[in-house]
């Protein structure tokens, strides 16, 4: 009996939909305040907000065992209020609940490596054990700062649990829609002059996998996901043909709390800014330990398999550059 | 006559010059010279093909070792050679594979002694070794050189960092006297500051990784400074505003270093796994090895000074 939380939202359904393909599992229950758009096989969806008591009613009545709990808002396009409160105030609601049930047995918590902060005296890499240099000061951020503190209150009391904790890197993949995403897709993608920051990510399919397997098998404790490897951010836009064009940090601030308010840029933040500038790399030994398996994608070929399903592609002439080359190397 | 040594080394050379005739063929020799320009012509295009296309491989600390070899490398290759001319001396004390520790004096206002020991150790070491330092973290604020630093190998001085380059069988370089070192006024030159509190020795230790004292003379000259503008580096958040004879008398001009001789030698490496790891976190330990590492600094300082006499006017 699994309960899904943010079920309509992409990577709620993903994985609820990977859930309910596994026979082992009685029940998927998935919730959300809004109705799925993708189709969930056998899993009941119910609309409830977390932020509301009658979440505690639904996993009583249901006796529901495992949570899985998926419904950190990166993408603030409401107002950050809302979503703080989404974030914050449903994960009270939902893990007092789970408190309170005498069936509960598991809680799989989606976090964020933002948890960690970016700033240019961060460690070269994070460790779980690591605590932020700088930590982040606002948005969902410190909304997961925040939930992954009343996820440790939860384990303390309830002792009898299974509390895994996921602090993923930037999802990316065929049908990843997120700030970063649409920072890619911009015409020309605006980055900080005179930095270069080390960046990973996480192909969805492996991040599917990881809840799934955190769902399924007890592997308490928190634990960094992300695909292997470093991608620098000049090398992923010339890997994804993307014109760049480098701002001085301020007036790409300005740019994006433009683009924020009149274009498409949703959830341009100052902590997707400071990632942009800083980057962060985070060690992800324990996970790959503890579930004796490596991402099939590593942080290059999330990337690579992003920007060639969703059309970022080549645009350079390098097919003229080979032309060149083969014609001065070929006279010998 | 027969026994004049310079008279024997022309004849046991002469058959190697009777091989290769001189000007046989000389549009041979030039078709040798195009194609060896076409072959440099060809590998810089591949070169920029490859940044074009981000096709290439960086590691977890940003190392970008394509870059490097293609392009930040032969930049500083004239001024290591030509400028500077560095010296290498007891190049047999850096291993040639395996994590070490090399611990240098820290001088001459801007940190090219970083920069010069790193060419040397990969131009002049028999294993063309990656000197991966560690920086302090005023490095990875500043614009450019930030990412810069990174893609040459280096990263910030802390603990984690330290470790995890140890544990990857990387050699890395530390300067203990940080700002204190590089930014000392000229007339301290070669005169060892504090070396912090030990920190390096603790990581050492905890990796059982030898330490490698080198002493770097030829730096303190190039930006000999006079005065340190201290309101002026409070503004801009520097640590110190420098000075010189050149700076900032002469604007941009006053940015070239002076043309010092340079030598780099490398002392005998100290063991540390004759120590327990634990002793790591004993003090007293630690400060006796960081004054063992000092002291022996000072004294290859002492030498290689003598060695070198006056920096300029001399190959």
């Amino acid at each position: 009996m699994v309960l899904v939380t943010g079920v309509s939202r992409f990577l709620g359904a993903r994985v609820a939909d990977t859930l309910q393909a596994d026979p082992s599992i009685e029940r998927v229950i998935g919730v959300d305040t809004v109705a799925p758009t993708m189709p969930l096989g056998r899993t009941e969806f119910v609309r409830v907000d977390i932020r509301t008591p009658s979440i505690a009613k639904i996993i009583n009545a249901a006796e529901v065992d495992t949570v899985v709990h998926l419904n950190l808002v990166t993408m603030t396009s409401a107002a950050r209020m809302k979503a703080k409160e989404l974030n914050v105030i449903g994960t009270m609601q939902l893990l007092a609940a789970c408190q309170r049930s005498a069936a509960m047995r598991k809680v799989v918590v989606r976090s964020s490596a933002a948890v960690y902060g970016s700033s240019g005296h961060d460690p070269a890499v994070f460790t779980e054990t690591d605590e932020p240099v700088l930590p982040p000061a606002s948005g969902y951020a410190k909304d997961a700062v925040e939930v992954e503190g009343y996820v440790r209150g939860l384990a303390r009391r309830r002792s009898d649990l299974t509390v895994s904790v996921l602090r993923f890197a930037n999802f990316l993949g065929p049908r990843v829609d997120s700030p970063l995403s649409r920072y890619f897709h911009m015409p020309v993608v605006a980055t900080v002059l005179g930095f270069d920051p080390r960046l990973q990510f996480i192909h969805e399919d492996d991040g599917v996998e990881v809840l799934r397997r955190m769902a399924v098998d007890d592997h308490p404790g928190t634990f960094n996901v992300a695909g292997d490897g470093v991608v620098l951010l000049s090398q992923a836009l010339r890997r994804g043909g993307r014109p760049i064009l480098r701002l001085p940090a301020p007036a790409l601030q300005t740019l994006g709390d433009v683009g924020r308010r009149f274009g498409g840029l949703k959830g341009f933040s100052p902590e997707l800014l400071r990632w942009l500038t800083y980057g962060r790399v985070l060690d992800t030994d324990l996970l790959t330990k503890e579930l004796d398996w490596r991402p099939k994608y590593s942080s290059e070929e999330a990337f690579t398999d992003f920007a060639d399903s969703q059309g970022l592609g080549q645009s350079l002439p390098l097919g003229l550059l080979d032309r060149l080359t083969s014609a001065v190397g070929g006279r010998r | 006559m027969s026994h004049d040594p310079v008279e024997e080394a022309r004849l046991a050379m002469r058959p190697e010059a009777q091989v290769i005739p001189l000007n046989t063929d000389a549009a041979d020799r030039l078709a040798q010279a195009q194609g060896g320009l076409e072959r440099k012509v060809a590998s810089a295009l591949s070169f920029v093909r490859r940044r074009l296309a981000g096709d290439y491989e960086i590691d977890e600390f940003g190392f970008d070792s394509d870059l490097n070899e293609g392009l930040l490398l032969p930049l500083l290759r004239p001024l290591y050679e030509r400028w500077f001319r560095v010296e290498m001396i007891g190049l047999d004390n850096v291993p040639d594979a395996g994590a070490a520790l090399v611990v240098g004096n820290h001088s001459g206002t801007l940190p090219l002694d970083g920069v010069m020991l790193q060419v040397g150790l990969h131009d002049d070491h028999p294993a063309h070794r990656n000197l991966r330092l560690l920086g302090a973290d005023l490095v990875y604020q500043v614009p450019v050189l930030a990412h810069l630093a990174r893609k040459s190998g280096h990263t910030l001085a802390c603990q984690a960092d330290a470790a995890r380059l140890l544990a990857q069988d990387q050699l890395v370089g530390v300067f203990p006297e940080g700002f204190k070192g590089v930014g000392k006024p000229f007339n301290e030159r070669y005169k060892l500051q504090r070396f912090g509190r030990g920190g390096f020795v603790a990581t050492a230790l905890r990796a059982q990784v030898p330490i490698i004292p080198c002493a770097i003379v030829g730096a303190e000259e190039i930006y000999p400074k006079i005065a340190d503008l201290k309101p002026l580096a409070r503004l801009l958040g520097f640590p110190y505003f420098p000075v010189t004879p050149t700076w900032p008398l002469f604007g941009l001009f006053g940015m070239v270093p002076l043309p010092s001789k340079w030598m780099i030698a490398f002392g005998e490496p100290i063991r540390t796994d004759e120590y327990d790891p634990a002793q790591a976190d004993d003090h007293m330990t630690v400060f006796n090895l960081t004054d063992q590492v000092r002291e022996t600094i000072q004294n290859m300082l002492y030498d290689v000074l003598r060695r070198r006499g006056p920096a300029f006017f001399r190959a």
